[in-house]
Order: C-alpha cells, then sequence, then structure tokens
C-alpha cells in the first residue's frame, strides 16, 4: 500500500526524521493562506498523487505547469494550486493517461547546499532490510544504478536492532558528510531505519535529501510504501488509503480476494495461480496478441470470487476475447466450470441480444482446463449449449484465444 | 534415492484443525504419506483424521517420532510456527501458509541460519517425491516416479510442468515449490547441491520468474558446480515494471530482475531455455538428450 508523500511526511515527523514544515491543501485559498502561515518568503507546492516524476511532469489542461513549483507569494500560491487541484498531472509513472491531483503540499523553503539520495527496501539476498545511500541526490537512483554503481553504498541492518551508530558514520564518510552533519546523520538515518521496521514498510523513500547551509539533514521529499499482508497489525496506517489513486478494477478485485493488474491489451485471462498467470500472458504475447490483464483467481477460489473474477474482466471495455487456463490443483474444474455458467447467466454480462441461458459472454470465450475433477469440469461444459471454444493445452488455447480476438477487432 | 523426503518422512501438521489444514492431511495420506499427528494450541487431545492432535510442536516430536511438519497456521501466527517446528528440531518444514509479513520472515531467517533445519516456503505448493511422500496442496496424480528433480517459485505453473514431464514419459525424483515470496527459506542454490549429490536425479527443471536476482545466483552456480543437465522457464517475459504480479516477490523493481536478464544469464551457463510456457517438457528432454 502507498501513501501520499505529506502523509509520509507526517510519520517521519513525528518519528523524530527531519523534514520542512508544510501544510496539505485541497483549494487554491488554502494554499494561499498556507503560503502565509508559513511566513517564509518561499514555499514549494507539491501536486499530491502516488506516482513519482511530478516535477518534470505536466498538467494535462494547462501543459506550462508543472507538478511542482516554487512560489513567492500567497497570490502565486494560488494562482499555481488553481492551475493543478482537479487537473491531470502526467508523469513518466503515471501512465499517458495521468492522475487527477486532489492535494498539493506546501512547504517551507530551505538553502541547500547538497542533495543526496537514501532509501531502505528488504533485500531478497542479504534477507532483511538495507539502507541505501547515495551522493547522486535528486536522480532517479535506478540510472545511478545503472551508470555508476560504485555511488551507491550499502549497509545491511537487523530488524530489531536497527542501524547502528557506526554504520552511520561509515556511510557519512563516503558520502563526504563532516561535523555537525554527521550528528544531524546520526539522528535521521538511525530514525528512519526504526521507522521502516516499525511500519513495517516495504519501501521508504527520500530523494532528494538536503544538507541546508547550516548542515542539518532534511527530507525534501518521502515516498512510503507498506507491506500489504502486515497491514492487519497497523489499523492506523490503513486510515491512510487513497483508494481514489488506485485502480478501481484492481480494488475490486481486491476486495474479492483476486489478484489483477490491468493492462493494455485486448485478451482478458483468468487464471489459477500467479506462475501460470504470468506465463498465460506470455504465451499469448508470443502468438501474438496482447493480454487485457493479469488475474490469478488464487488457489483455493470458490464459486462466488470466480464469478466476480469473470465480472470484472468483461467489465473492461477492451476485452474482445477471454482466455480461462486452469491448472486445478485446490482449485477444482467443476467450481471453473459452474463459475462461467453462473457468469452468463447473470445480466451484467449480457450485452449482447437478451435470452436466458444462450446468452453466452459478449465476447469468444476459450476455455482449458487440466488437473483435479477435470472430467466433471469439461462435461459441465459440455452440457451446457454455451458457446464455448475448447482448447487442449497451452499453445492450442493461445492460438484460439489470439485468432478470436482479432475477428472481434475485424467485426468492429 | 531423491532429496529431503520418502517413504521414511514422518509428517505432522501444523494447523490440523483447520479446513485447509485437514483437507491436506487427508490429501497427503491418501497419496502415501505416513502422516503421524498434527499440532493446534489449545486443541491437544483430541483427533484429526484419526492422527493424534497437540498442543506443541515439541510433544509432538517426542511422541511420534515427526521428522517433518506441514504449515496451514493463518498468515499472522505462522512465522511463530516456523520457529516452533524448528525449535522441536523438525528437519524439513514446509511453510503452505500465504501472506506472512516480510519483515516476520527476516527474524525467521536469522533463526534458521544457526540451525540444521530446512525451511520451504512459505507461500509454496511443497514437496513431492512421486510415488513415496507428498508434503502440500499440488495434485498427486499428475506426479510420476522418474530421473528429474523440479525446482520452482511457482504452484500451478508447477503443475503444469510436472504434467508435461509425465506425458513426455519424463518422471520425477523430486519437486519442490520454493515459495513466491520475497524471502523463502530454500534458494534454488540449496536444492540444485542436492539434486546434483542426488544418484537418482539425472537432469533438473528450474522453473522460475520475474523479481530479485534468484535464478542469476543460480545461473552462476550452476556452470561451477552442475554437471546434470539443466532446463529452465521463466515466466513473466511481459510483465509490466513496478507492477507485482500475484506474488509478492513477482515484481520489476529498479530494472531488476526482468525475464530477459535470468534468460541471457541462464542461458550465458548453458542451460536450456523452453521459450513458451508449452515448452517445458520438451525442453528437458532437448536438455537429457544433448
Amino acid at each position: 500500500m502507498k501513501i501520499h508523500e505529506y502523509q509520509a511526511k507526517e510519520i517521519l515527523r513525528q518519528a523524530g526524521v527531519a523534514v520542512p514544515r508544510g501544510i496539505a491543501c485541497e483549494t487554491p485559498e488554502a494554499a494561499a493562506a498556507a503560503f502565509d502561515e508559513l511566513g517564509g518568503e518561499l514555499a514549494v507546492l507539491k501536486a499530491q498523487i502516488h506516482a513519482g516524476g511530478r516535477g518534470k511532469g505536466t498538467i494535462q489542461q494547462k501543459p506550462e505547469q508543472h507538478g511542482v513549483q516554487r512560489v513567492r507569494s500567497p497570490e502565486e500560491a494560488r494562482q499555481a494550486a488553481a492551475n493543478i487541484l482537479g487537473n491531470t498531472l502526467v508523469t513518466v509513472q503515471t501512465g499517458r493517461l495521468g492522475q487527477i491531483v486532489r492535494r498539493v503540499l506546501v512547504e517551507e523553503g530551505c538553502e541547500i547546499a547538497r542533495e543526496l539520495y537514501v532509501g531502505i527496501v528488504v533485500d531478497r539476498s542479504a534477507a532483511g532490510p538495507v539502507l541505501m545511500a547515495s551522493s547522486e541526490g535528486g536522480m532517479e537512483i535506478e540510472h545511478v544504478a545503472a551508470k555508476t554503481p560504485e555511488r551507491i553504498f550499502r549497509e545491511p541492518f537487523r530488524p530489531d536492532a536497527g542501524l547502528q551508530g557506526f554504520q552511520v558514520r561509515k556511510l557519512a564518510r563516503k558520502l563526504g558528510l563532516t561535523g555537525e552533519s554527521v550528528r544531524s546523520a546520526d539522528k535521521f538515518l538511525r530514525a528512519l531505519g526504526r521507522t521502516f521496521v516499525d511500519c513495517d514498510c516495504s519501501l521508504v523513500e527520500i530523494n532528494p535529501l538536503a544538507v541546508t547551509t547550516g548542515g542539518e539533514l532534511l527530507a525534501l521529499d518521502a515516498k512510503m510504501a507498506f507491506d500489504d499482508n502486515a497491514l492487519f497489525r497497523h489499523p492506523e496506517l490503513v486510515k491512510l488509503r487513497d483508494l481514489e489513486e488506485e485502480q478501481p478494477a484492481e480494488v475490486r478485485a481486491a476486495e474479492a480476494g483476486l489478484s489483477y493488474v490491468k493492462l493494455e491489451g485486448n485478451i482478458g485471462c483468468l487464471v489459477n495461480g500467479a506462475g501460470l498467470a504470468m506465463s498465460t500472458m506470455d504465451l499469448i504475447k508470443l502468438h501474438g496478441g496482447e493480454p487485457a490483464n493479469f488475474l490469478d483467481v488464487g488457489g483455493g477460489a470458490d464459486l462466488e470470487q470466480v464469478t466476480e473474477a469473470f465480472r470484472i474482466l468483461l467489465a473492461d471495455e477492451n476485452v474482445e476475447a477471454v482466455l480461462v487456463n486452469i491448472f486445478g490443483g485446490i482449485m477444482r474444474c467443476s467450481t471453473i466450470a459452474e463459475a462461467i455458467l453462473a457468469a452468463t447467466n447473470r445480466p451484467c454480462f449480457a450485452r449482447c441480444p437478451v435470452g436466458a441461458r444462450s446468452v453466452g459472454f459478449r465476447v469468444p470465450l476459450v476455455v482449458r482446463l487440466e488437473g483435479t475433477e477435470v472430467e466433471q469440469g469439461r462435461e459441465i461444459l459440455a452440457a451446457s449449449n454455451l458457446n464455448i471454444i475448447t482448447a487442449d493445452g497451452l499453445t492450442d488455447a493461445a492460438r484460439k484465444v489470439v485468432g478470436a480476438a482479432a475477428q472481434g477487432l475485424a467485426r468492429e | 534415492m531423491s532429496i529431503l523426503v520418502d517413504k521414511s518422512t514422518r509428517l505432522i501438521c501444523q494447523g490440523i484443525t483447520g479446513k485447509a489444514g485437514q483437507f491436506h492431511t487427508r490429501q497427503c495420506r491418501e497419496y502415501g504419506t505416513q502422516v503421524v499427528g498434527g499440532v493446534t494450541p489449545g486443541k491437544g487431545g483430541t483427533t484429526v483424521e484419526g492422527v493424534p492432535v497437540f498442543d506443541t510442536v515439541a510433544e509432538a516430536v517426542e511422541k511420534t517420532g515427526a521428522d517433518a511438519t506441514m504449515i496451514f497456521v493463518p498468515a499472522p501466527f505462522a512465522a511463530d510456527a516456523v520457529l516452533e517446528a524448528a525449535d522441536a528440531g523438525v528437519r524439513v518444514i514446509v511453510a503452505v501458509t500465504e501472506g506472512i509479513p516480510v519483515l516476520d520472515m527476516v527474524r525467521v531467517a536469522e533463526f534458521l541460519r544457526h540451525g540444521d533445519a530446512v525451511l520451504i516456503g512459505p507461500n509454496c505448493p511443497g514437496i513431492i517425491t512421486p510415488e513415496e511422500c507428498k508434503i502440500g496442496i499440488m495434485p498427486g496424480y499428475v506426479h510420476l516416479r522418474g530421473p528429474i528433480g523440479v525446482i520452482s517459485r511457482s504452484g500451478t505453473l508447477t503443475y503444469e510442468a510436472v504434467w508435461q514431464l509425465t506425458s513426455v514419459g519424463l518422471g520425477q525424483s523430486t519437486c519442490v515449490g520454493l515459495g513466491g515470496d520475497p524471502i523463502v527459506g530454500t534458494s534454488f542454490i540449496d536444492l540444485l547441491k542436492r539434486f546434483e549429490a542426488d544418484p537418482q536425479t539425472e537432469g533438473v527443471l528450474l522453473i522460475g520468474e520475474i523479481g530479485g536476482t534468484a535464478e542469476e545466483e543460480a545461473a552462476a552456480y550452476i556452470a561451477e558446480h552442475v554437471t546434470k543437465p539443466v532446463a529452465a522457464f521463466i515466466a513473466g517475459r511481459t510483465a509490466p515494471p513496478g507492477k507485482r504480479m500475484g506474488h509478492a516477490g513477482a515484481i520489476i523493481s529498479g530494472g531488476q530482475g526482468t525475464a530477459a536478464e535470468k534468460i541471457a544469464a541462464l542461458r550465458a551457463a548453458g542451460i536450456v531455455i523452453a521459450e513458451s510456457p508449452a515448452d517445458m517438457g520438451a525442453a528437458v528432454r532437448r536438455a537429457m538428450d544433448r
């Protein structure tokens, strides 16, 4: 689960990590008032969306307006906020459709001497959290990692012990921090490490991390994401979730206990198991098609969940054909077959001419079943008079669904 | 021969009184696994599926001589269940539970480093030595006893692979699902080592997926230490970066963990690559015939 910058900074502030003073605003008037309240000559106004690249990103409706702007008066703050709020910000991370901005963060400016990078993730090879720091602040860390990996310094630490003092001193030396800055770094980095563990984060990233002219470390930006599996022990963090930032279909799928990711193609996929679901997407692509989604109904989905999965798939306007690929383990093929029947009886499926059982899907449906209770599943489908294309094996299934989707496109 | 589990393995199930625990205990026993007991705190003294239930793993081990466990305990308590099993001296711990917090697994991994218990999973289908011992949720009937070792990060994709192997007449020595989480107890390398040493195993199928660098590390290890033929498939060639594909571990982040990188590393190590998921069985055949 991701949260907004202003929410992350509030968590960090409470944990003793230095962040600039700032006020989250939902109207241009509030932004102007926030400028006055901060009382400085300079403030920074930042669009709040769950995606990076905001500074270079532009507002679709006002292409000259970027997602981050320095303002020097209440009037400038009001104007920038008016340009941004309610409009769509497109950045390298949002995709071409962009994301509607509902809040801006107005923050006091500061005198910056240097910009650094610091991030914490759980590293698989180290089997634990690792703090990464770099002197190349403000840049995308992926680029630094690719071009100058020697400028990224890593310190693994144990969750219960936290980052140690000597590790901070080691990092400080590599980052070229001296005097007062080393003391500031000790407080900042250790508090950051503690927050990562206390909140069960999957990512904390401060980029840029400013060293002010006074030698203090200050988080100019903050990105924070939490381990979804640990949210059960953090009810206070769950409240920070902003559903408007998430794909509605993905939210709906998550509520039904399904794992769904929307993609841009036209072949809907319903598969059990993440590995098989990814492989099914690969196979479709290999045969010249484009998957419309990743959908894993999981190992033990019941009739209701599978039916909801079909509903989500078919609600996607781009879908021209659907491939069901099931290898029954815990999941029984007969359950899938029953779900197909149940789904076709629902009115929301019947965009085609009305008629009871023979309505079928609005798009061609290719089904490949294998595994537990496969015979029963095939019998159920054969006994219905649904217009289903059955497939034998993976390659056959992929060929048939790619062909069916192409025909769907040709009809339009 | 096989690796880790066989006819002599004595299994308990932690979480045996739950729906999934009970169902799979029965399935494993019907397959032929020696199930000797179960553990659910507070339910000690009862009987499930004809085997005794104990309050603690320590007691179960003491009374039944169990040396393997299958864990279906709910995610919030599953890490603790793994630690309990390791502490009680259980040799093979199979954690099927999905959704364990990653920092819980960090603590588990730290603990296990100091003992000799083997943890398989979490979030995995389990381990099976065909016609001898099945521990986990895989459909037993697709398996056939034979010479191929299978190691996979995925569940259903492993069933698909095994089914293809069986269809082309290649049986399996032991099949292991490592689990789809970022931190799992057993790596490709741990098992490659065991398969290399196992006389029954003549070839290995490795099934990886996007995310992390486990496949790259396996490739480097194979180039140096594995003399038996190896074939591999990587799922997620078409997955977009930054999107988590179901498994908590299946995400391309920071440009790392792409299928292309993994395939290049495996190929460079002389491993036969299955180009499509429909080609896994045939790829193993090609590797064996080389």
